[in-house]
């Protein structure tokens, strides 16, 4: 009781003093943080709210819900969300089972891994723009080496096609270019978290007899369950923020049935300056996301201690 | 687990199947690239070009301000690079070894915000840099780049410092010295793998940044390479072999860094999520 007093208010002074001087170090990347960052994120919540006219110091109409209410019934925003969808549910997988394949096959001791997982890992670094002109090039017109392999070469295809100038056929070159440019980063997360898991186990399951197929379901899948979760919630937030490769492919046409929420956002915002209409847009794409995480880490994570 | 020797060979055959199919685009983007162009695109499309020549490059390199756009690149990259290490880090620190009032609520706050992409805010981003008056100048991007990546890179550098032996940083304490000269002299020099990882990966995001350049750069001489192959290809629309020429060029830097700093990139790729 004697020693409670001074210790604790000499402690407190420490706390005080502590954090007096943690300010240096958290004001500068604050400062940017909340200029840049979250002033912004605010900003769109309000903008979307009004009618919003882009000269400077204009006055703004303040519209309440109407710009929401536009959005859920327009066709486009429909569409744009489907296609979005539509791309995430295909690529998503699609990157997660190919990386996966590619990392379980490089984790098993095998030659030349450093080299096999630069080849893979190429197209991630390759930027949305190049990867973009590439397959423009890979899927243009008659002739386009597509055409000429799967058409010419091979006649698979019974006549050279127009990938790009039609709505379902245009998603083809849309989605396989999300999944080819994404299986190295799969790959290179999928290897990391293999390479976590204590080789003991493999062992124990070999004494027990297990064959390869209980081995992966059984040990290496849940004990993967964090890194495939955290690769879940990315990769979903990266499919609904799809859109250089879709602005650049097809820019959204033909009239307007290749849209996604991003490309129709930015046509809202900085082809029809209706500033209001495409933050309105975007506010709605953040909700989805941040719902889809949150319901992601409940549903992995409610599982994952035990 | 020991794999035979058969299921060996046929696991390389299938690694290298799938890797052809990687590297089939690149091929022909190389072959295009390296092919004189007369107008119209060689028919059937070859994987290997017949007379294979660098006109493309010279001409991609010296048409078009070229040259300039590569140079704007890599100053935005640049000094982003050393915003963003020396905020981050100096963030990341105050993070892992200071204690004050609502620091968890404030991370967490942080880790929020990394799930709202930033294509989202976009629009209200224009205006507000437009009220800063910061559009058309390429600081303006640096301090776009830098914010962006403050979240990330300072959850990414927290866990690394707490990592980090704290007995070394108390008997400095003890001895007189200040939370500075252990960031300076002790947390930054062990850190260096992990801030050379933070460096690579935020020289790359803001190299190939596309959207906010987009948006923000309307000034023909102040633009950045992803929009200035855009354009390019704009101008040259079925000219693939000047547009590809230029690409390659554009990529050279993230190759280089991947083929010398592997190690960083696994690293920093990782760190979020198998230790975090």
């Amino acid at each position: 009781m004697h020693i409670s007093l001074p210790g604790r208010s000499a402690s407190d002074r420490r706390r005080i003093r502590s954090s007096l001087e943690v300010v240096p170090f958290l004001l500068p990347g604050a400062l940017l943080f909340v200029i840049f960052v979250f002033w912004p994120m605010v900003q769109g919540i309000r903008v979307a709210f009004y009618n919003w006219n882009i000269m400077p110091g204009a006055e703004q109409q303040f519209v309440g819900l109407d710009n929401f209410r536009r959005a859920l019934t327009d066709p486009v925003v429909r569409t744009a969300f489907f296609n979005t969808f539509f791309y995430t549910v295909v690529t998503v997988p699609g990157q997660m089972i190919l990386g996966m394949a590619v990392a379980l096959a490089l984790n098993s001791a095998i030659r030349g891994k450093v080299a096999w997982r630069a080849l893979y890992y190429l197209p991630v670094l390759t930027s949305w723009v190049v990867a973009s002109f590439i397959f423009k090039y890979l899927f243009g017109g008659s002739g386009a080496p597509v055409n000429y392999i799967f058409s010419d070469l091979l006649h698979l295809l019974p006549e050279n096609v127009n990938w790009l100038q039609n709505r379902w056929t245009a998603q083809v070159p849309i989605t396989l270019l999300g999944i080819w440019k994404g299986i190295g980063w799969n790959m290179v997360m999928f290897l990391a978290g293999l390479q976590s898991i204590p080789k003991e186990m493999y062992e124990a399951a070999a004494i027990d007899g297990a064959n390869r197929w209980q081995t992966f379901a059984r040990i290496t899948l849940p004990l993967l369950r964090p890194v495939l979760l955290f690769v879940l919630v990315m990769l979903t937030i990266g499919g609904f923020g799809v859109g250089i490769s879709v602005q650049l492919l097809t820019n959204g046409g033909p009239m307007n049935q290749t849209q996604v929420l991003v490309t129709y956002m930015y046509d809202q915002g900085f082809k029809y300056f209706d500033f209001g209409y495409g933050a309105a847009i975007a506010v709605l794409l953040s909700l989805i996301l941040l719902g889809l995480s949150l319901v992601q880490f409940k549903f992995v994570r409610g599982k994952v201690e035990v | 687990m020991k794999l035979s020797l058969p299921s060996r060979l046929l696991l390389q055959l299938l690694l290298a199947a799938g890797a052809f199919v990687m590297v089939t685009p690149f091929l022909y983007m190389l072959s295009t690239a390296l092919t004189e162009y007369a107008y119209t695109l060689p028919y059937p499309p070859k994987l290997f070009p017949e007379s294979p020549t660098f006109v493309n490059f010279i001409e991609a390199w010296t048409s078009n301000r070229f040259a300039r756009y590569a140079l704007n690149s890599l100053l935005v990259s640049g000094s982003t690079v050393a915003a963003v290490v020396v905020l981050c880090s100096l963030t990341a620190y105050g993070f892992a070894r200071f204690d004050f009032p609502g620091k968890e609520i404030i991370f967490r706050f942080l880790l929020f915000s990394m799930m709202v992409p930033s294509v989202a805010t976009m629009i209200p981003t224009f205006l507000v840099m437009r009220d800063l008056r910061l559009v058309d100048s390429l600081h303006g991007l640096v301090m776009l780049y830098t914010s962006g990546n403050i979240a990330y890179y300072t959850f990414m550098l927290r866990g690394f410092f707490e990592s980090l032996p704290a007995e070394l940083e108390e008997a400095i304490l003890v001895d007189g010295g200040n939370r500075w000269t252990i960031y300076r002299h002790v947390a930054l020099p062990l850190s260096k793998p992990a801030l050379s990882t933070v460096a690579i990966m935020s020289f790359l995001g803001a190299w190939d940044e596309y959207w906010w350049a987009l948006s923000l750069i309307k000034n023909e001489t102040l633009r950045t390479l992803p929009i200035a192959i855009r354009l390019f290809q704009g101008m040259h629309a079925t000219n693939y072999s000047l547009v590809f020429a230029a690409s390659i060029i554009a990529m050279l830097p993230p190759v280089l860094f991947f083929v010398f700093g592997q190690k960083y990139f696994v690293q920093g790729l990782t760190s979020g999520s198998v230790k975090g």
